[in-house]
């Protein structure tokens, strides 16, 4: 009981954080606009507090970019042209989906290959454990 | 006959991966030392550096454009009174300035121009010129996004460097000179 009581308050915090973005009185047109704002915004890192999304951070430097995304999306700016001239000024590092380039391809796809190479490692074990069968139930313990 | 027995050796595979997690993370350890994730570097290089037009600190009805800067290089460095790594570059900038053989413009950044003024009064101007950015638009437009920042400009408009965080007599030595001693090479 008390478990599940501490696993519904760290939900609820969870949850809490994830609504925490800083707030500005930035007088939207109509909530989709809002949430097409949010979104953006929560992909962009904020280059001061670099742990921080654009969304989330309350330094002066987001709250001045995301006035500028604003007024980029009252002019009807697109996400991809908005994306592209933050891009432009402060490199690919202020996206946090990094797109896919040579410079990236460690970060796509080296995480895969080594998680694959562990699973090759397994069942290469594995095979070779269950092929002596009689022998290995006879023994106590694994050592590894 | 048990299983080390029959692959002698085969007790080391732990052992030989935990060395090589060990080695991942010495490169961890190492690359983080030496890297700061704060300085990134600036998509900027070599490309002109963007239109600007603001006011002088001495005399806010006056601007200062980019096309009045053209046709000699100039070094930019951002700086503000707000800003604490500032005041350990300052001292460093006093000591240059007519050393670089190019004009230092400060730019002001976000900043209360009366705050400035003060500040540059107290600890001494080392600005051939200083500009101001109270709304810290234009600085977007370069990439700023921490002062102290220092930027080279060639006499075509072009930014040719960038340093992010104060600038050190190392760095002047080991980066800036050498890139302004290449533009005085060039003839621009």
């Amino acid at each position: 009981m008390k478990r599940l009581l501490a696993l519904a308050l760290l939900a609820f915090a969870l949850t809490l954080s994830v609504n925490a973005f800083a707030i500005d009185p930035l007088p939207f047109q109509n909530t989709a606009q809002r949430d097409r704002f949010q979104h953006l915004t929560r992909e962009l890192r904020c280059m001061v507090c670099q742990d921080e999304s654009l969304l989330a951070s309350n330094a002066d430097f987001a709250k001045q970019l995301r006035r500028q995304i604003f007024d980029m999306m009252q002019q009807g700016k697109s996400d991809r042209e908005i994306k592209d001239w933050l891009v432009a000024r402060y490199s690919t590092f202020i996206l946090y989906d990094p797109p896919l380039a040579p410079a990236t391809l460690a970060l796509w796809f080296g995480t895969p290959a080594i998680a694959l190479a562990g699973v090759i490692v397994v069942i290469v074990l594995l095979r070779r454990r269950t092929r002596p069968a009689s022998t290995i139930a006879e023994e106590p313990g694994d050592d590894w | 006959m048990n299983e080390v027995a029959r692959r002698p050796g085969g007790r080391f595979v732990p052992l030989a991966i935990f060395a090589a997690l060990v080695v991942f993370f010495v490169i961890g350890l190492v690359w983080n030392q030496t890297h700061d994730a704060r300085f990134v570097p600036s998509p900027l290089i070599d490309k002109p550096a963007p239109a600007f037009r603001l006011p002088r600190l001495e005399n806010p009805t006056q601007f200062v454009t980019k096309a009045d800067m053209l046709g000699k290089p100039y070094l930019i460095n951002v700086f503000a009174s707000w800003c604490f790594a500032c005041g350990d570059e300052h001292p460093v900038l006093m000591a240059y300035r007519d050393k670089f053989g190019i004009p230092l413009i400060g730019y002001d950044y976000k900043d209360a121009p009366q705050d400035a003024r003060a500040w540059l009064q107290r600890h001494g101007d080392p600005y051939h010129e200083v500009i101001t950015d109270q709304s810290g638009d234009t600085a977007i437009n370069f990439g700023v996004y921490g002062a102290p920042e220092t930027y080279l400009i060639d006499a075509k408009g072009i930014i040719r460097y960038k340093h992010i965080g104060p600038l050190t007599p190392e760095v002047i030595a080991k980066d800036l000179e050498p890139k302004i001693h290449a533009l005085a090479q060039e003839g621009t």
